[in-house]
C-alpha cells in the first residue's frame, strides 16, 4: 500500500490519517495530491460517488478533520429545502475561524444572497487564502431543490471569485445529475466498492479483546460466506456480525468446543445466520427481539418473520368471499361462463388471446372487478343458498380493512364499488386445505 | 589524512548543495503547482486568447463604441459550453479599462441568471451595483419599467449633461428568457433602443436557438447582433494550445527550471502516444475545459520527486477522465444484484422494452435457478425484493408513471406496502449470454 506523502503536511498527520482510513489508501491519496498545498487552487467542483457504505464521508471527514483543513459538511437529506442548506452553510462558516464566539443567526433566501454574504464571510474569516471545502453529502437531493441550486454550486469558485471548492457526495453516478442545457462538469472519483479481501480485514478490525484476533476472523469468514453473495453493505455487515458474534461464542463458553474447532462451531451458528438472512437482514424483527430470542436458546424452527404469518381465521362466508376475489382478480372475464355455469359452450381462441399468451395474469397482478361480478362468483362457489344480506356486505367491507382487499377508484363512485385481491396464492391455497374444495383445481387453470 | 578531510569536505558540501538544489526544487515545484493550477482551476485569463481574434475585435468594436462616443447596443455571444464566451468578454473588458476615460466612466452590471431568478431579485442586484441603494431608499415603483429608468436617471448626477455609460452583462442569458413576460429583457433592451443613457446589454448563452425563445416584443428590441464562438480550431492547432497551455511563462523566477519544464513540454508535444491521446480527447470534446481537466489531473502527480509531467501520468489522467461510471457502478454490485439485472435485461429483450414489475423479475430469476441450480443457493423471495428494491435506486430503472401492478404478497403488503410500479430499463452494456 502505498505511503501517503505530501510536502504541504507532516509525516506524523499524514501516518495517523493512514491508519484511520484501511482499505482506501489509494483514494486518499488522489485527493490529497488534488488538493495539493492549502492555497493552491484545486478542481472548482469535485464529484464523489460510489455504492453505499464505501467510505465516501467516511474519508472525507476524516480526511480533512485530520488536516485541520477549513471546511463546511452538510447533508442535504437533513437540509432538504435550498434556504435550510443556504443557512446552514452560512452558519459553519461562521465557526470555521477561530474567533467568533457564537453562531448568530444568518437570513439567507436565494443564492444570490448566499454568494453575497459568503464573499462577505470568507474576506472576513483568517483564512488566508487558504480553500475553503464545502462538502454536501447525500448531493442527489440537490436534484429535488430549485433547478439553479446544483449549476450554481458547481460553479461557486468563479461566481464569488474566491478559492472554494464544492465537493458532491453521492451514490448515483454523474449522468443522472446533468441538467439538460449542460452546466460546470466537475471532476469525478469512483470510490470503488471493498473487495472481500478488504471486507474481511475491516470486519476483523474491531475484534472483542476477550478473543484472539484468527478466532474472529474465523467467524468473519463464515458470515461472508453467508451473506457476501446477497450484501456487500459494509454498515450490514458490521450489524449482523456484532449480533451474532455471541452464538457464535457459545459453544467455546460453554465448553464444548475450543477455538480451534471450525467444524463444530460452523455447525452451530450456520442455521442462525440463515435464519437471520430472513428475519434481522430484512428488518422484519428487531435486533434487540433477535438476541433475546438467542438467549432464550429456543429452537431456529420457531422463529418467523412477519412474512411468515401467513394464516388468519376468517369467518366462514369471508374465506368464500375472499376466494371469490381471488377468481375474480385472476380469471379474465370471458372464462367465468365456462368455469361457473352448468352448462357452457366452448371458447374460441381469438387472435386477442395468442397475442398476450405470454404474459400469464398471475404476473401482471390482480385486476379490478366490479362488486357484481365478485356476488356471482361466490354464489357459484358456495354450495347452499347465501342470501344477500348485510352481513355479506359488511364483511366485504371487512376484507377491505384487513387490506386483504382494496378498493380501486373512488369512493363515492355510485355504480358500483370495484375491488381487487391483495393476496397471494399460496394464501388462498391455505384457506383452500380448509375447505378441500374440487372447484379450485379448476380455477387454478387460468389463462390461456 | 589531508586527503581523507578534503573528501569529507566535498561530500559535506555536495550534501549541502544537494540539500539546497532539492529545497531550491520544492520551492520552484510549488510555485508550478500554483500557476499551473491557476491557470487549469481559476481560468484566470492569462495571455491572449487564441482562433478568436475576429470575435474579439467585434467586441471590443463594440464596446469602444458605446463607452467612447455614447452610442447604445446590444449583442448575444452565443457558443457551446467551454468555448471561451466568459473568457473573451473578460478580455476585452481588461483591455477596455486600459483607457483612462473608460476607466472613470463606465459602470458595470453583472447579472447573472443562475444567481437571478427573478426579475425582482434582478432589479435589486442592479440597484445595488450601481450603488444606488440609498438615492432609492424606499421608494415604491408601480413597474418594472419606472424603476429602472429611476435608476438611469439618478446616474446623471451632478452637473453631468448626459449620465454615463452603464454596460449590462447578462451571464446564463437563456435563463432570463424564462422569466415572467421577460419584463426585465424586454426594459433592458428597450432603454438600449430609446433611451438618452448610452447602454449596452451583452448576454452570454450556451443556447444555439435563444433567438426563439424570445417574445416578439423583446426580439424586436434586440439589435440581432450575435457573436458566435465555435471552437473552430483544428487539431494541429489544439496541440498548440495544449502546449501553450502546460507551459511556463517567462517571468518564472527560476529561469533554469523553466526551461528545462517547456523543453519537455515541447518533448510531450511531439510524443506519438500523446498525440493519439489528444486525438481521443480532440475527438469526445474540442473545449478547453476537457483539456484543462486532463491537464489538472497530470499536474497533481507533479512532486518534489518528479518534478516533470511524462507520458505516463497523461495517459493516466486520460484513463481516469474516461472511466465509464456505470460500468464502475455494476461492478460494484452484489451477485443476486446482478443476477437480477441479468433477469431484467433478459425481459427487456424477450418483451422488446415493454414494461416489467417484480413478480416477472423474480419468475424470470426462478427459471435462471433451474437452469443453473448448482452456483447459487436459492434465495427467499423476500431477500430478492429487498436486493431489487436496492438496485432500482441506483442502476438507472425508471418507473413508469402509468401502470402500476400491487405485488400479491400478503405478508410484504401488510408491512411494506410495496406498489412497485412497473419499471422500464435502461439499456446496459453488456451482452448476457
Amino acid at each position: 500500500m502505498p505511503n501517503l506523502e505530501h510536502p504541504a503536511y507532516p509525516a506524523a498527520t499524514l501516518l495517523r490519517l493512514e491508519s484511520l482510513v484501511p482499505c482506501r489508501e489509494s483514494q486518499v491519496s488522489m485527493l490529497l495530491s488534488i488538493f495539493g498545498e492549502r492555497q493552491q487552487f484545486t478542481f472548482p467542483s469535485i464529484f464523489i460517488y460510489g455504492h453505499t457504505s464505501s467510505g465516501k464521508t467516511y474519508v472525507m471527514q476524516t480526511l480533512l478533520n485530520t488536516l485541520q483543513l477549513p471546511h463546511v459538511f452538510v447533508n442535504c437529506v437533513e437540509y432538504f429545502t435550498s434556504r435550510l442548506l443556504l443557512e446552514e452553510i452560512l452558519i459553519q462558516l461562521q465557526n470555521c475561524s477561530f474567533e467568533t464566539k457564537h453562531a448568530s443567526h444568518v437570513l439567507c433566501d436565494t443564492f444570490n444572497d448566499f454568494v453575497r454574504m459568503f464573499k462577505q464571510a470568507v474576506t472576513s474569516q483568517d483564512l488566508q487564502d487558504q480553500t475553503l471545502y464545502i462538502v454536501l453529502d447525500r448531493a442527489e437531493q440537490l436534484r429535488e431543490m430549485e433547478a439553479n441550486i446544483l449549476p450554481a454550486f458547481l460553479r461557486l469558485q468563479e461566481l464569488t471569485d474566491r478559492n472554494v471548492t464544492v465537493v458532491l457526495l453521492s451514490e448515483i453516478v454523474w449522468e443522472l445529475f446533468r441538467p439538460s442545457t449542460g452546466c460546470f462538469e466537475p471532476f469525478t472519483l469512483y470510490f470503488p466498492d471493498y473487495s472481500i479481501g478488504h471486507l474481511q480485514k475491516i470486519l476483523s478490525h474491531n475484534h472483542p479483546p476477550e478473543y484472539s484476533a484468527d478466532f474472529y476472523a474465523a467467524y468473519i469468514n463464515i458470515l461472508l460466506g453467508v451473506f457476501y453473495m446477497v450484501c456487500r453493505d459494509l454498515k450490514e455487515l458490521q450489524h449482523l456480525a456484532a449480533l451474532n458474534f455471541s452464538k457464535y461464542c457459545e459453544p467455546v463458553v460453554r465448553g464444548e468446543a475450543n477455538e480451534r474447532d471450525t467444524r463444530k462451531l460452523w455447525k452451530n451458528i450456520e442455521p442462525h445466520l440463515k435464519k437471520a438472512m430472513q428475519t434481522v437482514y430484512l428488518r422484519e424483527i428487531s435486533s434487540s427481539q433477535w438476541e433475546r430470542l438467542q438467549r432464550d436458546d429456543g429452537e431456529p424452527g420457531q422463529l418467523k418473520g412477519l412474512s411468515a404469518h401467513a394464516h388468519v381465521e376468517l369467518p366462514y362466508y369471508s374465506k368464500f368471499l375472499l376466494i371469490a376475489a381471488y377468481l375474480a382478480s385472476y380469471n379474465p372475464v370471458r372464462t367465468d361462463k365456462r368455469f361457473f355455469l352448468k352448462h357452457h359452450g366452448k371458447i374460441k381462441k381469438t387472435n386477442f388471446m395468442k397475442k398476450h399468451e405470454k404474459t400469464s395474469n398471475h404476473l401482471l397482478g390482480p385486476k379490478p372487478f366490479p362488486l357484481d361480478r365478485l356476488l356471482a362468483i361466490l354464489y357459484s362457489i358456495v354450495d347452499n343458498r347465501v342470501a344477500p344480506t348485510a352481513n355479506i356486505f359488511s364483511q366485504i367491507t371487512s376484507l377491505v380493512t384487513l387490506q386483504l382487499l382494496s378498493l380501486v377508484g373512488h369512493n363515492d363512485q355510485l355504480d358500483g364499488p370495484r375491488y381487487k385481491c391483495t393476496v397471494s396464492l399460496d394464501f388462498i391455497r391455505a384457506i383452500a386445505r380448509f375447505f378441500s374444495l374440487l372447484h379450485l383445481k379448476e380455477g387454478q387453470s387460468i389463462g390461456p | 589524512m589531508l586527503s581523507f578531510l578534503f573528501k569529507v569536505k566535498i561530500s559535506a558540501m555536495s550534501k549541502r548543495k544537494s540539500k539546497e538544489s532539492s529545497s531550491a526544487n520544492g520551492e520552484c515545484i510549488s510555485q508550478v503547482q500554483r500557476i499551473l493550477r491557476e491557470r487549469f482551476c481559476h481560468h484566470h485569463a492569462t495571455g491572449k486568447p487564441f482562433g478568436i481574434e475576429h470575435q474579439y475585435r467585434h467586441l471590443l468594436e463594440l464596446l469602444k463604441r458605446t463607452t467612447v462616443h455614447g452610442e447604445s447596443n446590444s449583442a448575444l455571444i452565443i457558443g457551446p459550453r467551454g468555448s471561451g464566451k466568459t473568457m473573451l468578454l473578460n478580455h476585452v473588458l481588461k483591455e477596455l479599462m486600459e483607457i483612462k476615460q473608460i476607466r472613470e466612466n463606465l459602470l458595470e452590471v453583472h447579472l447573472n441568471g443562475l444567481l437571478q431568478t427573478n426579475d425582482k431579485v434582478a432589479l435589486k442586484e442592479i440597484t445595488r451595483q450601481l450603488h444606488l441603494e440609498n438615492v432609492v431608499g424606499d421608494k415604491v415603483f408601480g413597474s418594472f419599467a419606472e424603476n429602472l429608468a429611476f435608476l438611469l436617471e439618478a446616474l446623471r448626477k451632478g452637473d453631468r449633461t448626459s449620465s454615463c455609460p452603464v454596460l449590462f452583462i447578462l451571464d446564463e442569458f437563456d435563463l432570463f428568457v424564462h422569466h415572467k413576460n421577460q419584463t426585465l429583457l424586454y426594459n433592458l433592451f428597450d432603454i438600449s433602443q430609446s433611451a438618452q443613457t448610452p447602454v449596452t446589454v451583452i448576454g452570454l448563452t450556451c443556447r444555439q436557438d435563444i433567438l426563439e425563445l424570445l417574445e416578439k416584443r423583446v426580439k424586436s428590441r434586440f439589435s440581432h447582433r450575435q457573436i458566435y464562438l465555435m471552437n473552430s480550431f483544428d487539431f494541429k492547432q489544439y496541440i498548440k494550445i495544449f502546449k501553450e497551455q502546460l507551459s511556463l511563462p517567462a517571468e518564472f523566477l527560476d529561469e533554469s527550471f523553466a526551461q528545462k519544464w517547456n523543453n519537455n513540454v515541447q518533448h510531450l508535444s511531439e510524443d506519438k502516444t500523446v498525440q493519439d491521446m489528444l486525438q481521443n480527447l480532440f475527438h469526445y470534446s474540442k473545449d478547453l475545459r476537457s483539456l484543462h481537466l486532463l491537464l489538472m489531473l497530470a499536474l497533481s502527480n507533479v512532486t518534489v520527486h518528479h518534478p516533470l509531467i511524462t507520458a505516463s501520468d497523461l495517459h493516466e489522467a486520460s484513463k481516469q477522465y474516461r472511466m465509464d461510471s456505470k460500468a464502475n457502478i455494476v461492478h460494484g454490485l452484489s451477485v443476486l444484484e446482478i443476477c437480477l439485472i441479468i433477469a431484467m435485461k433478459h425481459l427487456n429483450d424477450v418483451y422488446e422494452g415493454e414494461p416489467f414489475n417484480f413478480q416477472m423479475v423474480y419468475n424470470e430469476f426462478q427459471k435462471f435457478m433451474q437452469r443453473k441450480a448448482h452456483c447459487m443457493y436459492n434465495f427467499e423471495k423476500p431477500v430478492v425484493m429487498k436486493c431489487c428494491a436496492a438496485l432500482c435506486w441506483i442502476v438507472a430503472v425508471h418507473r413508469h408513471k402509468q401502470l402500476t401492478c400491487q405485488t400479491t404478497c400478503l405478508a410484504w403488503s401488510r408491512k411494506f406496502r410495496k406498489r412497485t410500479g412497473l419499471v422500464r430499463h435502461l439499456n446496459t452494456y453488456y451482452n448476457w449470454s
